[in-house]
């Protein structure tokens, strides 16, 4: 319980960092820092006391009791790709704004507009 | 799980500066910390897949990060005017979502004890359905195939937007 309480603290600051800060940089790690939160969330769910990695050995019997939860784990695993790719996306395109205006501040941006 | 409780404080920490740090160099680095305390987080939480893939992400992510911040790095961001109006601001929706979020949290399946309604499924037909012995493997290619397609279709889309937006020739001036 105070795991995920935690763990949406970490949520909350990374939207503190995506609404109130002025670099794009800062925005970028805002978001970051929200989708590390929310995969650590989802896997905390899974999470069972004293339970095994799932992966099955030689001997070992599949009762689903013995292992955590696998089904959050193989959906966070595309979550982190498509992240990567995203975050791609968005340095690509604050690099592009950058070489148009020469700033990185989003009211400067405004400004310089027109 | 008191290690968990350590290494998320640490997290929590890191990311307070990450976000508050004046040079954006020092702001990448500190989310390196971040993320490679997820790393130490998901080998705790028993996901060995989970964080091999986490590590080699926040790898290439700190290295696009530097990259886009090590040439253009200028200390020009304009300042907000930090006020008792602004931190009241600040204070009052952060708390009014804590608050909301814990109410919402109390209907959880309580830590450590996850409802397994799909997984026993999975788990139990893995080996025979898939022969794969790995049960995170066997649901990313077997039984969800089509959501690791959607993956590597936003991945490739997400490449190519990347591309088309930095690309040199045929850019109108």
């Amino acid at each position: 319980m105070s795991l995920y309480f935690m763990a949406l603290v970490l949520f909350c600051i990374g939207v503190y960092g995506l609404v109130v800060k002025k670099n794009l940089i800062k925005k970028i790690i805002g978001l970051v820092i929200i989708e590390n939160a929310v995969n650590l969330f989802l896997i905390l769910t899974g999470f069972r006391t004293g339970g095994e990695a799932p992966i099955l050995e030689r001997g070992m019997e599949a009762v689903p009791e013995h292992f955590v939860d696998p089904l959050p784990q193989a959906m966070i695993l595309t979550s982190i790709v498509i992240g990567l790719g995203v975050i791609a996306l968005l340095v690509a395109i604050s690099v592009r704004i950058y070489e148009k205006y020469g700033t990185f501040d989003v009211t400067k941006i405004t400004e310089l507009k027109g | 799980m008191i290690e968990l409780h350590i290494i998320l404080l640490f997290m929590i920490v890191a990311a307070f500066l990450a976000i508050e740090m004046r040079g954006l160099l020092s702001s990448v680095i500190a989310l390196g910390a971040v993320g490679m305390g997820l790393v130490l987080q998901f080998l705790l939480l028993r996901a060995p897949d989970l964080a091999i893939v986490q590590l080699v992400v926040e790898i290439l992510i700190l290295i696009i990060l530097i990259r886009a911040t090590v040439k253009l790095d200028r200390p020009s961001e304009s300042r907000l005017r930090e006020n008792w109006a602004y931190l009241f601001c600040v204070l009052l929706f952060g708390g009014v979502f804590l608050f909301f979020g814990y109410r919402a949290l109390t209907g959880l399946p309580v830590f450590g004890d996850p409802a397994m309604r799909v997984s026993s499924y999975y788990i139990e037909n893995a080996l025979e359905g898939t022969g794969a012995a790995n049960i995170v493997s066997a649901i990313l290619l077997d039984f969800r195939a089509y959501d690791t397609l959607g993956e590597v279709t936003i991945l490739f889309t997400s490449i190519v937007g990347a591309i088309a937006v930095l690309r040199k020739i045929g850019r109108k001036k």
